[in-house]
């Protein structure tokens, strides 16, 4: 369909926005992208009376490295962020993930902050920037404020971004040695959003796991992390038996939803499928990584 | 309504959109280009896929005033003279297309990317070309025709 009546401001500065936000408020939609605000336009599934267009503003976009983060600009569109070296780099699992969001024309649009603001349940970063423990930068009329990735996502498409605040960055911790990812999906043709998808960061040192991250994405209405196998994982030895027994404790009590693409007990058993094959894919590129 | 100025298939073009018209719509009702087709209008089947500053982007998902400044590749400018270019001729050759409904968003897409990955194996091209739907040809005959486009160009 075509899109509704809508009014349109195209600020040139992060100022310029959080004014404009300030004015209308939930009125108004972002607009960084576009690849799921224009279709939900078209739908008619959100009617912001006000969009509020940020690709003019270019303090915006910019990957950069500092003090073992990387921070991304929210207008960095998924196409730069996945050429970029830093982040192959420095954020391997973000690397991993990037060419798996959609297909290439959307990743030429599409925004690493805008697919975060949406926060689908089922889309690749929301469960990157959960495991990875992400911060996201958010400013409004009284400032900026930090919000950890544990804060941010509050349910089916909702974060806890309030109606005055434009996020406006999002920082990675870097990967250190000895540290090894995987990103895992089930999708029916490459580009879908996952049925289930996985990401995964396993830290060997002196032949054990000091440290595990699983968070899940299409699991539940937010991306979640699978804790009790985490603290399984923590201080053993990678082995087969182990990573059986942590796809059991992280799939075990989850209520995955339905659709016509999978049962709930169908996405149960691929997410135990895929914290198996994850854990041995970042087991094997820690190792390489020592 | 707003005035823009933008590049399309290497001619300076104005226009006034409402902030609301998407570039597909700007590009068929207002230029007259109405070699870029609509399937879904909503970023699915990839039949408006046009060359936006050197990338592959769904007209249907960018609003016209947003290409403001842009250089625009349509079908309308892979053959500006008539004359079919590589690609083109590689399809044609591999009987690529049946009805056309999909036909130039496929050859945006296979033209943007064979511009940005000339020796681009056969998966590659599948993946890139995964966003577009063809409801006639099973793929097969499309796949052909751009690797075919590939190894002609490497062969010059």
């Amino acid at each position: 369909m075509k899109l509704p009546h809508v009014e349109y401001e195209a600020p040139k500065t992060v100022s310029e926005a959080v004014e404009l936000l300030a004015e209308h408020q939930d009125e108004a939609s972002v607009l960084a992208g576009g690849q799921s605000l224009i279709p939900l336009l078209a739908l008619r599934l959100a009617h912001p009376a006000v969009l509020i267009d940020i690709n003019g503003i270019d303090e915006l976009s910019g990957v950069s490295a500092a003090d073992g983060w990387v921070a991304i600009g929210a207008m960095t569109r998924e196409y730069i962020a996945e050429e970029s070296e830093t982040v192959a780099g420095t954020v391997p699992l973000l690397a991993a993930a990037l060419p798996l969001i959609g297909h290439e024309a959307i990743r030429s649009r599409g925004t690493i902050g805008g697919s975060l603001a949406h926060a689908d349940p089922a889309a690749e970063l929301p469960a990157v920037a959960r495991a990875l423990d992400a911060e996201f930068v958010v400013r409004g009329p009284s400032g900026e404020r930090v919000i950890p990735a544990a804060e941010w996502f509050e349910g089916f498409l909702t974060t806890s971004r309030q109606p005055d605040e434009l996020l406006v960055e999002v920082r990675f911790p870097a990967a250190g040695r000895g540290t090894g990812i995987s990103f895992q999906e089930v999708v029916r043709r490459h580009g879908d959003f996952a049925i289930v998808g996985l990401a995964a960061s396993l830290t060997l040192s002196g032949g054990a796991i000091s440290d595990a991250r699983l968070a899940f994405a299409g699991l539940a209405d937010v991306p979640v992390r699978a804790t009790d196998a985490e603290d399984l994982l923590a201080g053993e030895e990678p082995s087969a038996e182990l990573f059986d027994e942590a796809a059991r404790r992280a799939t075990g009590d989850t209520d995955p939803p339905a659709d016509l693409h999978g049962s709930s007990d169908y996405r149960r058993k691929v997410a135990a499928a895929l914290v198996r094959r994850g854990l041995r894919a970042a087991a094997d590129n820690a190792y390489e990584r020592q | 309504m707003a005035d823009i100025t933008l590049r399309v298939n290497g001619a300076a073009r104005t226009g006034s959109p409402e902030a609301r018209m998407t570039l597909a719509d700007f590009l068929r009702d207002d230029l007259n280009l109405t070699g870029t087709h609509l399937g879904c209008e909503h970023g699915v089947c990839g039949a408006c896929t046009v060359i936006v500053d050197g990338r592959a982007v769904r007209s249907c998902l960018m609003l016209a005033v947003q290409a403001a400044g842009s250089e625009v590749t349509t079908i309308e400018g892979l053959a500006p003279d008539g004359e079919l270019g590589t690609l083109q001729q590689a399809m044609w050759d591999s009987h690529s297309f049946q009805c056309g409904f999909c036909t130039p968003g496929m050859v945006m897409q296979a033209a943007a990317f064979l511009g940005n990955h000339p020796d681009a194996d056969e998966q590659q091209i599948r993946e890139a070309l995964s966003g577009n739907i063809c409801r006639c040809t099973g793929y097969q005959s499309i796949i052909d025709g751009v690797l075919l486009a590939a190894e002609r160009s490497r062969a010059r």
